[in-house]
């Protein structure tokens, strides 16, 4: 049987080393084609009619005057006559044209019929929102009513984090050709292995004939699993315009408009405990809405799950609003800042400091030792201890303030197989059916290739983003690193021990006596015994070594390779302009464990990058609906504002890599990053203004109305 | 976006001759452009005028500095004439953060760009006030007038009325006229009207600044640090005797449908030192007659605070 477990992190000559993405270089010089990129010269373009309206139903569509234009390919109806549109922005028609100015020159000569039907597309004030609010229920343990009538401090307080969108650069799309005997797709895709099985189900056809590939994308988030309706009647368009390709990508509008939305969490929370910092209940009336559907809860509350007494109530609130989807750490984010808020509140509220109570409080959480060795090491950056003021002690106009966030995820690798090709001629291929969905998926593939045989990474060829290579899951739910890495570890090992089996005889030594190191076959324990890679690779004769290997996540945990459970500690402090309510950033520090980390370097960039959506999430970003039009009035990058560089402020990244974490084997990194820092940030303006703002993100009316309540009371 | 014609004159003359009915002058393009694409503005022909060296260029002309109506922002801001005498319009230009609209953005189409309000943005008309009053108007107008509870987009606007400046316009009688920035900038009454005193066939070629003998600036409270636009701004120009206001200019920026000016505030500065306190009371007197709407009081705070630094800024005491 062979042996496939990590080598010792100490032996490592690759993995665990700082390795700059290996498509860096192609990316910033432009030279990395993204899908939306494509441009050929039979190129037909594709439009969107979507409906103005947020609750209508269509009565009727004319087409004959966009028909009549010249250059129009073909035309679809999406949602026909008697269709019931739900939210602004859906699809109604989609055209074809060999311009894209054609296309939509044509999308504005169809004439729509609507009958327009009352909508609602505001949740924030629960009172307003009549029947659409749907009670989830109650959920209790242990005795609420007697930890609240016993505790020795209340605090009760209300908190909320508006809905919030993907907004990815690269707006959702494809290029797609519906050929003789095959599609071709070429999506915007977080699912290469099963975007295609996606389509071929819309459009009735057998999942073999489509072939996708794409081999960059412009950021997902989440949002780009499926391959969507303007997917398919980009391919449908394409089969009536006689297979000429039809790229269709969203414009941005309608992008932040349907394309998917983090839900919103509103929620009134008390809390009971000890004077000693000790939480002792929780309770909890929470709403939230992700459009049409309603809104699930939250995990609250978040971490310190085992508040021993607890009551939860929910609301789900339907909005005539685009459809929430997938959003780095689905509703992770919205728990850790509601829960998170709620217990520095309390913190404030009986004197301590909150980084006392977290670490007193994270006893009722499943990885206490883990946080508070987290927290104690985010304190340290942070200088926590000398830095720390009650929030009631600040003066000035520009004003301190620290606060906490924290994290706990899965992350155990998905499914995934790969295939590992090693030729005569020494060279190595490994095929994968993922993504690199700018995790630096391809340089830890290359790095695990590498490291398992012995070569430097020049020496290892790549290939991903098409799904006719061995099938890997999408990268949802932060499983891809697991999933991949445990794959091409299995196969490099397999096809390592065929090589073998090829040079024992030359070599004299039994197969499972050799082993890969600096591109030699070696004698184990007799370096003098070796051979060179080339050399050994020369034995292959004319049928290459190609081998598999399959990450089977029921079976993973057991062979070690990667684990799951992942936490995170994040702490920020704020400056506030207590004059104008200006909230800047002055640091965000993330401690974060992820197992066994592959490429520290690659792993700080993507707490980074959480890090700035989290001052985004904090600062800045909130999906903005009128109700008079049903409208999202901010579907532009205007005024869905979005941090840039002076923004941001330090971000200090912290990979908590420890022999203990390290034989966990590996565990998913993207969204565990992105949980903790709007809770962290919202809690340091908290401490900063001696009040709380309650909801984000923080805006200077939010901040300075807070600031108004606090005089009046 | 509309199919149109392009023009590509070299003299003033020539593009007045251009711009018959329908057709629109064209700058930097970087607020038109945008009004094209979002279908706000659908002209038959644009009238490039990058082209006509005449209206480029800032130098002296008698008391005044010319700024030549297609200097960029960037040109405003890096100038020796301009940074040695108007750090007020320096800070203005400075305030649109982004590098690439400072580069195409001009002088004088930041001073006749369109309001951003968002519902006259997505075609629902600029003075729809109902939509305003009963919608989402945290960035709308503090003083509205009447029905026009957009505000001016501008920041150089602002500074430049503070300091006096007057815009010369071209007509397509080939007269020429001066107009005072202050009634350069007018509240529409009427849907279709513009928001400046410039007839569709006219063209600004200079913006005349009087002689510096101020000490002036404009202060921005901004949301965002990078690239946003400013909640309010105040652009303030000071006469002094000594450390006493002989004369002061303060105009509010993006709080009302014009750049607002601060006439109490103004004469009770007259006299007095600029200190914390002085300062304080003139943004308070600056923000008494202010309107707010349902969801932006906040930005009385804000304009009153904005008037505050700028005059702290300009008698060059440290603001915050
Ligand atoms: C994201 C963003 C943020 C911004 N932030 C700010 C900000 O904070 N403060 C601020 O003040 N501005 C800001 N701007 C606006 C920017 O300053 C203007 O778009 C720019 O100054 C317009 O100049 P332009 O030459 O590109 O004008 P164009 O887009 O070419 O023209 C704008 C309008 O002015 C007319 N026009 C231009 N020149 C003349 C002329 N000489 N005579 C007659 N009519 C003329 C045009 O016909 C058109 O109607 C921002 C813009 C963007 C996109
Ligand atoms: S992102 Fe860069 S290239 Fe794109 S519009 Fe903005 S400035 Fe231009």
């Amino acid at each position: 049987m062979a042996e496939y477990k990590w080598p010792p992190m100490e032996k490592r000559r690759v993995m665990g080393k700082r390795i700059a993405r290996l498509d860096g270089p192609m990316k910033s010089s432009g030279r990395a084609k993204y899908p939306s990129d494509m441009n050929r010269a039979d190129l037909l373009f594709g439009a969107l009619l979507t409906s103005p309206h947020a609750h209508a139903k269509v009565k009727s569509i004319d087409l004959a005057a966009a028909k009549a234009i010249k250059g129009v390919t073909a035309i679809r109806i999406i949602s026909g006559p008697g269709t019931e549109i739900q939210w602004a922005g859906t699809e109604v028609c989609a055209v074809s044209a060999i311009t894209e100015e054609i296309a939509r020159d044509a999308v504005k000569a169809i004439k729509v019929d609507y009958e327009v039907l009352p909508h609602l597309v505001k949740e924030d004030n629960l009172a307003k929102v009549g029947a659409r609010a749907k009670a989830a229920g109650e959920q209790v343990t242990g005795d609420p009513d007697k930890a609240f009538a016993d505790a020795e401090a209340k605090t009760s307080g209300d908190y909320g984090i508006p809905v919030i969108t993907h907004c990815c650069l690269e707006p959702h799309g494809s290029v797609v050709a519906w050929g003789a005997d095959k599609i071709d797709f070429w999506p915007s895709t977080q699912a290469v292995s099963t975007v295609g099985g996606d389509l071929a189900k819309m459009l009735e056809l057998p999942a073999t004939q489509v072939k996708v590939d794409c081999q960059y994308m412009g950021g997902g988030f989440g949002a780009k699993f499926p391959a969507d309706r303007w997917g398919a009647e980009a391919a449908r368009l394409s089969k009536e315009s006689g297979g000429r390709p039809v790229k269709m990508f969203l414009d941005r509008a309608t992008e932040l408009t349907i394309a998917g939305v983090r839900p919103s969490h509103f929620a009134k929370i008390k809390v009971a405990g000890k004077k000693d910092g000790t939480i002792t209940g929780w309770q909890s009336e929470s709403w939230a809405t992700g459009g049409i559907g309603g809104g699930g809860m939250a995990p609250l509350p978040y971490v310190f799950t085992n508040i021993p007494n607890r009551r939860m109530n929910h609301t789900q609130v339907s909005l005539n609003t685009g459809p929430a989807r997938a959003w780095r750490a689905p509703n992770h984010p919205q728990a850790s800042f509601l829960t998170c808020s709620a217990i520095t509140d309390f913190a404030d509220t009986i004197g301590m400091d909150p980084l006392e109570v977290f670490l007193k409080n994270v006893a009722v959480s499943a990885r206490p030792e883990t946080y508070k060795k987290q927290l104690a090491k985010a304190a340290e950056l942070m200088d926590w201890k000398k830095k720390y003021t009650h929030g009631s002690k600040k003066t000035g106009t520009l004003r301190r303030g620290l606060g906490i966030g924290i994290a706990t995820w899965g992350g155990a690798g998905h499914a995934s197989k790969c295939k590992l090709t090693i030729n005569a001629d020494g060279t190595v291929e490994v095929e994968i059916g993922s993504q690199d969905i700018g995790t630096a998926t391809r340089t830890c593939i290359t790095q695990v290739a590498a490291e398992t045989l012995g070569l430097p990474m020049s020496a290892i060829k790549v290939k991903l983003g098409n799904n006719s290579y061995p099938p890997s899951g999408p990268s949802g739910g932060s499983t891809t690193i697991g999933g991949v890495s445990s794959s091409t570890r299995k196969a490099a090992v397999n096809a390592l021990e065929k090589l073998f089996e090829k040079v024992a005889p030359t070599m004299g030594v039994a197969a499972d006596q050799l082993e890969a190191d600096d591109s030699r076959v070696v004698a184990k324990g007799n370096p003098s015994k070796a051979m060179s890679w080339k050399q050994a690779c020369q034995k292959i004769g004319p049928t290459p070594i190609s081998e598999m290997g399959e990450n089977e996540p029921r079976v993973a945990a057991r062979e070690g390779l990667n684990t799951q459970g992942a936490s995170g500690i994040q702490m920020a402090e704020v400056e506030v302009d207590i004059e104008t309510g200006v909230v800047r950033i002055v640091e965000v520090v993330a401690v974060q464990d992820c197992g066994l980390v592959v490429n520290p370097k690659t792993a700080e960039s993507q707490v980074a990058g959480a890090l700035i959506m989290s001052v985004c999430s904090a600062l800045m970003e909130e999906r903005i609906t009128d109700q008079t039009t049903g409208r999202v009035l901010n579907a532009d990058m205007e005024f869905y504002k979005l941090a840039g560089l002076p923004d941001v402020g330090k971000l200090t990244v912290h990979m908590d890599i420890t022999p203990e974490h390290d034989a966990r084997g590996i565990i998913g990194l993207g969204e565990p990053c992105a949980i903790g820092g709007v809770a962290a940030i919202a809690n340091a303006a908290a401490n900063a203004l001696g009040v709380r703002v309650p909801m984000v993100p923080l805006t200077p009316e939010r901040v300075l109305a807070a600031l108004a309540n606090r005089r009046n009371a | 976006m509309d199919n149109f014609e392009y023009a590509n004159p070299s003299t003033v003359k020539e593009a007045l001759s251009l711009l018959t009915a329908g057709a629109e002058v064209l700058a930097g393009g970087t607020d038109l452009l945008s009004l094209l694409k979002d279908e706000v503005h659908k002209p038959k022909r644009l009238v490039n005028i990058k082209n006509i060296k005449a209206l480029g260029g800032i130098s002296k002309a008698g008391n005044n500095i010319r700024i030549g109506a297609t200097v960029t922002l960037d040109e405003l801001a890096s100038s020796q004439l301009i940074r040695a005498a108007y750090p007020s319009l320096v800070q203005a230009a400075l305030g649109i953060t982004s590098p690439q609209i400072r580069n195409m953005g001009t002088v004088a189409g930041d001073l006749c760009q369109r309001p951003r309000c968002w519902y006259f943005r997505s075609g629902n008309g600029l003075l729809n006030k109902s939509l305003v009053e009963n919608g989402e108007n945290k960035y709308h107008a503090i003083f509205g007038t009447g029905s026009a509870q957009f505000v001016s987009a501008s920041s150089l606007g602002p500074a430049l009325m503070a300091l006096g400046a007057t815009v010369k316009i071209a007509g397509a009688d080939g007269k020429t006229k001066d107009v005072p920035v202050a009634q350069f900038f007018k509240a529409p009454s009427a849907e279709g009207e513009r928001e400046i005193a410039l007839a569709a066939n006219e063209i600004v070629t200079d913006i005349l600044v009087p002689a510096p003998a101020t000490k002036n600036a404009t202060y921005e409270v901004r949301h965002k640090q990078a690239l946003d636009w400013p909640l309010a701004t105040a652009s303030v120009a000071l006469r002094m005797s000594g450390t006493k206001v002989t004369s002061a200019s303060i105009t509010l920026g993006h709080v009302g449908p014009t750049p607002v000016r601060a006439t109490e505030a103004e004469k009770m500065l007259v006299g007095q030192t600029i200190t914390a306190d002085s300062a304080e009371k003139a943004g308070a007197a600056a923000v008494a007659g202010a309107k707010p709407l349902s969801q932006n009081a906040y930005k009385v705070q804000l304009a009153k605070v904005a008037v505050k630094r700028a005059l702290l800024t300009a008698a060059g005491v440290k603001a915050v």
